[in-house]
């Protein structure tokens, strides 16, 4: 039973089932998010704002395995690495326009999903951890001696390139319209995920595996399935980051950048929908805001790390479920 | 009343006029030091990059120029998407006009993009990759204090010619490794030397053993570090315990600054010879700047090469910017750089080159034994001055498409 450990931390959202007016206040979030994402960039600058949707993005994606699936990975900046080298290989290399640049990186983290994911998931707990921490260092030693990835100066000087082969991203307002788009797409393709039957499934298996397979589940096969739909959705956050900052380098392959997933997942709330989005806007936040007091930036985020732990153990938004009575 | 308002009017266009006047006769500069605060090269970076820099607008009196200098700073972490993130908003919302520092090469290279795409200017000082001036050169970068392929000239050159002769090769095994002994073992060649061997290294590692004895049992009379950062630092360390430079073998770090040295101690580092445009120590104007820079510093620290380089280049902007009375254009600025000859108390005479190279000699140093240093920053003995015009690549091996032009 080593992933039992899952059980204890596993939020309230679980032991509630989504309710009718739940859903109608999981609507009126999209649609002030939505919102928000329209009014945002009059007030902050959108190179910011993008860089906080792409995180957000690829926090959402790994909440979906560890927070429904109940697997820990370490090594999701594999997916998300990989992805943005790939996307800024096309783009660059073989002249892509934009979307078939994300195509391809968003299709090369599914097909690592794939592969690194059919040989985890054959082990559970800190096993499983481990295992998909060695692979995503494979995928890091790999960036490091390929040709194609420029070692450690990175691949620079990615076009942002035309959508559809129409429409011009060099404007900041023009690609903040794209990610936007992609990230609301992501979001509600997960939040989709996670209330059908196939979600209903996870959790049931997260909870209590033995019980689901004595039902009838082939949990592997589920677990598989989670694991890929995530490194998917991770590398489509790679993706896009990529085209944004029209860079991609070994900070997003390196353990650090699984690392951080993690952290904004368990500050925002594990196990919520929209934890990983508030747990993301932190940390980008702090990365940025705080960059003038430099050394600090690392201190104050392993603070806010310790006290987010020991003050709610849930995260920001597992908090204030908890308190609202109702999932978030 | 409607000649009142008239009167009102002109008076507000007046007092606009006014204002104009008075923001034209003074043009505002808002320099950047974007550079590595927290982590590894916080030591060649970090505050002394701002301190350098305070020293210098406060030696160029911008006042009597008709300038206004404002300096920002923040670190990029080593991340590249940190730095270009900085980089933008710095150029779009904050208004700052030249970036300085840029330690660290994938760094670099991003900011350098962000830099040409906004028409603002970067000059470089930390980051060692020589595509800066390559392949990837632009109108908007100079690259001011060193390059990877000036210290394979620098140190593989000069040591040959010292006698030096034979060299085995200790490489992190990554594309910087190999480019670093690929560069350095064709200078060895073309001075008459000879490569006898090489070993490549996992990177990161910490434990060199096995590689030193190799390196050791093959009787090369140089030892050649082809890494950087903390690999250099514990082959070092490692090639101490060994006494390695004891045994009559010379052991050459190709990418070593003073900072690491100092943190080393004369004691480990004893022997290594190593190439430096600066060194705090050379003459009695280096010497002077230190002591004013080491009274800014906590724990009275001297200058780098990359403090030094921070220095040097926003003196030059500064008497560039004072030319041209404007910073919007930052291609002119770089152009107006180019064309005027460089002179200051640390690098003395020198020049900027169509491709962003900045020209100035380089030293050869040797770390001092225990026994001769006189104290914690005296640490280098210097073997040789490698002049400026054979140190650096030459302007057509580099593949910039600006030479071309």
């Amino acid at each position: 039973m080593a992933d039992t450990a899952a059980i204890d931390v596993a939020p309230i959202a679980a032991a509630l089932p989504t309710r009718r007016d739940d859903k109608a206040l999981h609507r009126m979030i999209f649609v002030g998010i939505a919102l928000l994402l329209i009014a945002a960039p009059l007030v902050l600058y959108p190179v910011y704002l993008m860089k906080v949707l792409c995180f957000a993005l690829f926090a959402l994606a790994f909440n979906l395995l560890l927070g429904y699936g109940g697997l820990l990975s370490f090594g999701h900046a594999a997916y998300f690495g990989m992805a943005s080298y790939l996307c800024a290989y096309t783009a660059k290399h073989l002249g892509f326009t934009p979307e078939l640049a994300i195509l391809s990186g968003t299709a090369t983290a599914a097909v690592l999903g794939l592969i690194f994911g059919s040989l985890a998931i054959r082990r559970q707990g800190i096993y499983f951890s481990m295992i998909t921490l060695a692979l995503a260092q494979m995928a890091f030693f790999f960036s490091l001696q390929a040709k194609f990835t420029g070692g450690e100066d990175g691949i620079q000087a990615v076009p942002r390139g035309n959508l559809f082969g129409v429409f011009s991203l060099a404007d900041d307002r023009a690609m903040y319209a794209v990610v936007c788009v992609v990230f609301m797409a992501g979001m509600l393709l997960i939040y989709r995920i996670i209330h059908s039957p196939f979600g209903q499934v996870l959790k049931a298996i997260r909870d209590n595996e033995p019980r689901a397979i004595s039902l009838g589940y082939r949990a592997n096969q589920y677990k598989l399935a989670v694991f890929v739909l995530s490194a998917t959705l991770a590398g489509l956050a790679g993706s896009t980051k990529a085209i944004v900052f029209q860079l991609a380098s070994l900070t997003d392959v390196h353990w650090s950048m699984s690392g951080e997933v993690v952290l904004m997942t368990l500050v925002g709330g594990m196990g919520t929908v929209f934890g990983p989005i508030v747990g993301a806007l932190v940390i980008v936040t702090m990365e940025t805001y705080l960059a003038q007091f430099g050394a600090w930036v690392t201190i104050i985020q392993g603070c806010v790390f310790v006290l987010c732990v020991l003050l709610f153990r849930e995260g920001i938004i597992g908090l204030v479920a908890k308190l609202i009575r109702k999932p978030l | 009343m409607f000649g009142r308002l008239i009167g009102s009017v002109s008076l507000a266009a007046l007092a606009g006029a006014l204002m104009m006047g008075g923001a034209s006769a003074q043009t505002n500069v808002k320099i950047g030091i974007l550079g590595d605060r927290s982590g590894a090269y916080s030591d060649i970076s970090g505050e002394g990059s701002v301190v350098a820099a305070k020293l210098a607008v406060e030696d160029f009196k911008p006042a009597e120029h008709g300038l206004k200098v404002e300096i920002v700073s923040a670190d990029h972490q080593n991340k590249p998407d940190v730095g270009a993130g900085i980089a933008r908003q710095w150029y779009d919302r904050d208004g700052v006009d030249m970036i300085t520092d840029g330690v660290t090469s994938s760094v670099a290279l991003a900011i350098s993009q962000v830099t040409k795409e906004k028409n603002k200017v970067f000059i470089d000082t930390g980051a060692g990759t020589a595509d800066l001036t390559g392949p990837q050169c632009t109108p908007n970068t100079i690259h001011w204090v060193y390059d990877t392929v000036a210290l394979a000239n620098g140190t593989g050159g000069a040591m040959v010619k010292r006698g030096g002769t034979t060299w085995f090769f200790l490489t992190a095994d990554y594309v910087f490794g190999q480019t670093l002994q690929r560069d350095t073992s064709s200078v060895i060649t073309k001075n008459g030397g000879k490569v006898i061997g090489s070993v490549k290294t996992p990177f990161p590692t910490s434990d060199f053993s096995s590689f030193l004895l190799q390196a050791q049992g093959s009787g090369a009379k140089v030892i050649g570090l082809a890494n950087a950062g903390t690999d250099t630092i514990n082959s070092i360390k490692q090639a101490g315990e060994f006494g390695i430079t004891e045994g009559g073998q010379a052991l050459a770090g190709l990418l070593v600054f003073s900072s690491d040295v100092h943190s080393l101690g004369t004691k480990v580092a004893q022997g290594l010879v190593l190439t430096e445009p600066f060194y705090w120590d050379l003459n009695d104007q280096t010497r002077a700047f230190s002591d004013r820079f080491a009274k800014q510093m906590k724990g009275n620290s001297k200058p780098t090469a990359n403090h030094a380089g921070v220095y040097s280049d926003v003196l030059h902007y500064l008497k560039a910017v004072a030319e041209t009375k404007s910073t919007a254009d930052g291609a002119a600025t770089v152009a107006k750089m180019k064309a005027m000859p460089t002179d200051d108390p640390l690098f003395g005479k020198g020049t900027i080159r169509a491709d962003g190279r900045k020209i100035h000699d380089m030293y050869l140093f040797e770390v001092k034994k225990p026994s001769e240093s006189k104290g914690e920053w005296d640490l280098y003995n210097k073997l040789d001055t490698i002049p400026g015009d054979q140190v650096f690549r030459p302007l057509n091996e580099g593949n910039c498409p600006l030479v071309k032009g």
